[in-house]
C-alpha cells in the first residue's frame, strides 16, 4: 500500500484504499478484543499481571473501547464505504490516493491516541476520553478526508438515483462530524458542571446512534440484496428507517443520565424519544428479513449472509432492550450494572460487528477478485464469534440482574462481587473466544490475498464459493 | 444532486437535525445554566481548581495547578482561636475555577454576594490567595476572598493550617488512574440513598470539570465515602493492596502510586513486599507485610486525600 502513497492517482489500482482499510480493521479488531479479554481476566482475577502501571485495569479499559470503536468498527465502515459507495454509483472512488493517505494517517493517529489514553492522559469523559488535540486530529485528519471521499463519490455517481445505503453513508458521515465537534465542546470551550456531564452523554449517545447503528444497517442494505440477488423489499420502508433515525435517534441522549439531577422535562422527553427508537428498528429489521424471502438457504450456505442476518437478528433483542431499558422504571433497576455492559456489547459486538464482518469478508473477496482461501475457517470464525459473544452477553446480563437486585435490596457491595465471580470468568472465556476467532480470520484473509482462487470476471464470490 | 427530491431531502435533513440539536442542546443548556451554585458546588470548585482532565497546565495529569484545602482552628493573621473551618489556598499562578473568572457560573444571588461581600473580583491568578465559603443570613452560600476580607496570605494560611488536604490533586489521580470506570459518584434512586447517602442536587456541579459521574458500577458508589469510612490507615492499606482489608475485592493494587520512597525516605521494594504477601496469603506467615506510609508528596497521598474529602 505504501508504494502508492506518492503514485499518480490513475496508477493506483481501484480498491486499494478499501483493502488497506479492511486489513487494518481486522488487525485492530484483534488488538481490541485482545485488550478486552485481558481486561476481563483482571475482573475475574485482580492480581493477574499486577504490578505494572501500564497493565492496570483503569488504564486499559478505555484503550479496549477506543481500539474497538475507532479501530475495528470505524475502519471496517471506512473499508465498506470505499468499495460500496462507488459500486452503488457505478463509478470509481473519488480518490484512491486520498483514501490510502487517510488510512495511513488514521492508523498513525489511532496509535498515538491510544498510547496517550493508555498512559492516563485523558479528558476524563467517557467515550470522549481523547484529549482535545487528538479530537481535532480525529475530526479533521481521520474523518473529514474519509467523508470527502464518500460525498464526492456520490456526487460523481453515474446513476440517476442514490440507493438507500448511500443515503445512510453520506448522512452518517455528516452527522459524525457535527456530533464529534459539538460533543467535544466541553473540552474546546471548557464547559463545566451539568452541561459538561450532559454533553458527554449527548456525544456518547449520538456517536453510537448516528454513526454505528445507521452505517451498520446501511451495510446490510447492500450486502443482502447484492449477495442474494433479491431486490430490497421496500424502498419506502427504507425511507421510514432513514428519517426516523435522524429524528428519533438524535434526541434521547439524556436517558443515559436518568439518575442525575438533569431537568425532569429533559429526562421525560428523552425517555419517550428513546422508546420511539423502535420505529426505525422495526422498519429496518422487517425490511431486511423480508428481502431474504425465498433465499433463506443462503443463511446456512453463504458466509456473508450468515454474518449479516445473524447481525440483523441480534438487532431485535438489541432494540427491544434499547427501547425499554431507558424508561424510568427499568432504568431504575439496571442502570450502571453489567446489563448495560451486555447491551453495549450486543450493539457493538453483536449487531454491528456481524454486519461489518460480512462487509469485510465480501469486500476483500470482491476487491482482490479472489474467493476465500478457506470457507471452513470462515465458518469457524463465525461460530467462535457467535458462541463467544453469546457467552459474554448471557453472563453479563445475569451479572447485571444480580447487581440490580443487590442495588435495590441493599446488599453489601462485596457480596455482589462474590456472586458475580463465576460470570466474570465466563465473560472472560467468551471474550477470549472472540479474540482467537479473529486471529484465525486475519490468517484466512491474508491467505485469501496470497493464495485464494481467482473469482472469474463477471461472477460473484458467492456463486463460486463451492466450486473447486 | 440532479434530482429535485435530493434538494428537498437535504433541506429536510438540515431542518430535522437542527431542530433536534435545538431541543437537546440549546434548551437544556439554557435550563442548566440558569441554576445557582449550591454550597457544595462552591466547595468543589475551590477544592478541585480549574480543570481536572487533560489541560495545558497539567498535560501529564500529575496533579499540578491545584489548590490546597486546609483546616484552620486559628486565625492565620492574628493567631486567635476560631471555630474549625476550611480554607482553600491558591498558591500564586494556580488557575482559578470558572466560578471565580466567569460571571455566569455561580448564578443569581451567589454571584452577587460573592462579589459584594466576598470581593472575589479583586482576586487574580498571578497573586493567588486564600478563599473560604460562607453563608449569608438567608442561607445563600458565597465565596469569600479571605486574602482581602480577612488579610489571610497564602504563606500564613499554610503555616497556620492544622491539616492540608491535596484533594484537588487527588481528583487528578482519580481521573488518570481510571477509578471512575468502576466507582460512580452518583448514588441512584434506590436504597443507595440510604446506604450511600444523599443524591447530588442540580446546583452541585457548577464549575466542575470533568464531573466523572461514572456509568459502569463494578464497585460501590463513592460520592459520600468519606462519611462512611474516614480511616486514613484503612484507605492506605486498601490502595496498596485491596485484598489486605477485603479478601474478595477485585480492585487493582495501586502500590505504584507510592513512588520510590515512603514517608520515612526508605526505598519501597514492591517485589520483596509481594514475596511476603504471597506467603501470608498462603498461610505461611501470620501477619501481612507492613504497608509503607505514603510520602507527603506522593500520588497515593493525593488520592487518599481526595477520597477522604468525599463527605
Amino acid at each position: 500500500m505504501l508504494k502508492h502513497l506518492f503514485a499518480k492517482e490513475e496508477d493506483i489500482p481501484q480498491g486499494s484504499a478499501g483493502i488497506f482499510f479492511a486489513i487494518s480493521s481486522i488487525c485492530w479488531f484483534i488488538i481490541g478484543t485482545g485488550l478486552g479479554s485481558f481486561n476481563a481476566a483482571k475482573l475475574g482475577f485482580p492480581d493477574f499481571f499486577h504490578g505494572s502501571y501500564a497493565l492496570q485495569f483503569g488504564h486499559m479499559r478505555q484503550v479496549h473501547v477506543h481500539a474497538v470503536i475507532f479501530g475495528w468498527i470505524a475502519m471496517a465502515f471506512a473499508a465498506s464505504m470505499m468499495y460500496i459507495t462507488p459500486a452503488l454509483g457505478n463509478t470509481k472512488l473519488w480518490s484512491e490516493k486520498l483514501g490510502i493517505w487517510n488510512c495511513l494517517l488514521y492508523n498513525v493517529g489511532l496509535c498515538l491516541a491510544l498510547a496517550l489514553l493508555w498512559s492516563g492522559i485523558t479528558s476524563g469523559r467517557e467515550y470522549s476520553d481523547h484529549i482535545w488535540p487528538i479530537d481535532l486530529y480525529i475530526a479533521f485528519v481521520m474523518v473529514v478526508p474519509w467523508s470527502l471521499n464518500v460525498w464526492m463519490t456520490i456526487l460523481n455517481r453515474r446513476t440517476q438515483g442514490i440507493y438507500t445505503t448511500n443515503w445512510f453513508f453520506a448522512a452518517s458521515m455528516f452527522m459524525l462530524i457535527i456530533v464529534f465537534l459539538i460533543g467535544n465542546m466541553p473540552e474546546f470551550l471548557h464547559l463545566t458542571g451539568l452541561n459538561e456531564a450532559y454533553m458527554t452523554w449527548w456525544f456518547a449517545h449520538n456517536v453510537l446512534g448516528l454513526l454505528i447503528t445507521p452505517v451498520a444497517a446501511a451495510i446490510t442494505y447492500y450486502i443482502v440484496p447484492k449477495v442474494t440477488g433479491n431486490p430490497l423489499y421496500s424502498h419506502r420502508v427504507g425511507h421510514l428507517h432513514f428519517w426516523s433515525i435522524v429524528v428519533f435517534y438524535s434526541t434521547p441522549a439524556a436517558h443515559h443520565l436518568m439518575s442525575s439531577p438533569l431537568p425532569e422535562w429533559l429526562k421525560s422527553f428523552a425517555s419517550v424519544e428513546g422508546v420511539l427508537i423502535l420505529v426505525p428498528a422495526v422498519a429496518y429489521v422487517c425490511n431486511i428479513l423480508l428481502t431474504m424471502q425465498g433465499r433463506w438457504t443462503m443463511f446456512v450456505e453463504n458466509i456473508e449472509i450468515k454474518f449479516t442476518i445473524t447481525g440483523v437478528l441480534l438487532a431485535i433483542p438489541l432494540n427491544m432492550q434499547g427501547g425499554f431499558q431507558q424508561t424510568r422504571a427499568i432504568n431504575w433497576y439496571i442502570h450502571g450494572t453489567g446489563w448495560i455492559v451486555a447491551h453495549a456489547h450486543l450493539a457493538l459486538l453483536g449487531f454491528s460487528t456481524f454486519a461489518e464482518a460480512a462487509a469485510v469478508y465480501y469486500g476483500l473477496q470482491v476487491l482482490l477478485r479472489r474467493k476465500l482461501w478457506s470457507a471452513s475457517l470462515a465458518n469457524f470464525h463465525f461460530w467462535m464469534l457467535l458462541i463467544g459473544f453469546s457467552l459474554y452477553w448471557i453472563s453479563m446480563t445475569i451479572a447485571g440482574l444480580i447487581q440490580g437486585a443487590a442495588k435495590i435490596y441493599e446488599v453489601p457491595y462485596v457480596d455482589v462481587v462474590i456472586a458475580e465471580h463465576p460470570y466474570m470468568i465466563v465473560r472472560w472465556l467468551g471474550g477470549t473466544m472472540v479474540f482467537f476467532g479473529n486471529i484465525i480470520w486475519l490468517f484466512n484473509m491474508v491467505m485469501t490475498a496470497r493464495a485464494g482462487d481467482p473469482v472469474p470476471v463477471g461472477r460473484q464470490p458467492a456463486e463460486v464459493a463451492y466450486t473447486r | 444532486m440532479a434530482f429535485r427530491e435530493y434538494r428537498i431531502g437535504c433541506v429536510m435533513f438540515g431542518v430535522a437535525l437542527s431542530l433536534s440539536m435545538f431541543i437537546t442542546i440549546i434548551l437544556p443548556g439554557i435550563d442548566i445554566s440558569s441554576m445557582s451554585s449550591t454550597k457544595i458546588a462552591l466547595e468543589k470548585q475551590l477544592t478541585y481548581g480549574w480543570e481536572t482532565g487533560f489541560n495545558y497546565y497539567d498535560p501529564f495529569l500529575q496533579g499540578k495547578d491545584k489548590p490546597i484545602k486546609v483546616t484552620l482552628t486559628k486565625d492565620p493573621k492574628t493567631g486567635a482561636a476560631i471555630d474549625k473551618m476550611n480554607a482553600y489556598v491558591f498558591p500564586p499562578g494556580t488557575h482559578f475555577p470558572d466560578g471565580l473568572t466567569h460571571d455566569n457560573i455561580l448564578g443569581g444571588n451567589v454571584q452577587v454576594l460573592s462579589m459584594s461581600l466576598g470581593e472575589i473580583n479583586s482576586a487574580s491568578e498571578e497573586q493567588g490567595g486564600v478563599f473560604t465559603v460562607d453563608e449569608s443570613e438567608d442561607g445563600t452560600p458565597y465565596i469569600e476572598y479571605a486574602t482581602i476580607t480577612r488579610g489571610w496570605t497564602v504563606d500564613a494560611t499554610l503555616k497556620a493550617a492544622d491539616h492540608q488536604s491535596l484533594a484537588g490533586s487527588g481528583k487528578t489521580m482519580f481521573v488518570r488512574e481510571g477509578c471512575w470506570w468502576c466507582h460512580t459518584l452518583l448514588p441512584e434512586q434506590t436504597q443507595d440513598w440510604q446506604t450511600f447517602g444523599r443524591p447530588p442536587m442540580v446546583g452541585d456541579f457548577n464549575g466542575e470539570s470533568p464531573t466523572t459521574f461514572g456509568s459502569d458500577r463494578k464497585a460501590p458508589d463513592l460520592l459520600h465515602v468519606g462519611s462512611r469510612n474516614s480511616s486514613r490507615e484503612w484507605l492506605t492499606m486498601h490502595f496498596f493492596n485491596p485484598r489486605l482489608v477485603q479478601p474478595h475485592s477485585i480492585m487493582p493494587r495501586y502500590d505504584y502510586l507510592w513512588g520510590k520512597t515512603d514517608a520515612d525516605g526508605k526505598t519501597i521494594d514492591l517485589a520483596a513486599w509481594d514475596v511476603h504477601y504471597l506467603a501470608y496469603a498462603k498461610g505461611d506467615e501470620v501477619y501481612p507485610p507492613i504497608v509503607p506510609t505514603p510520602a507527603p508528596d506522593s500520588e497515593a497521598r493525593m488520592l487518599i486525600d481526595f477520597i477522604l474529602n468525599l463527605k
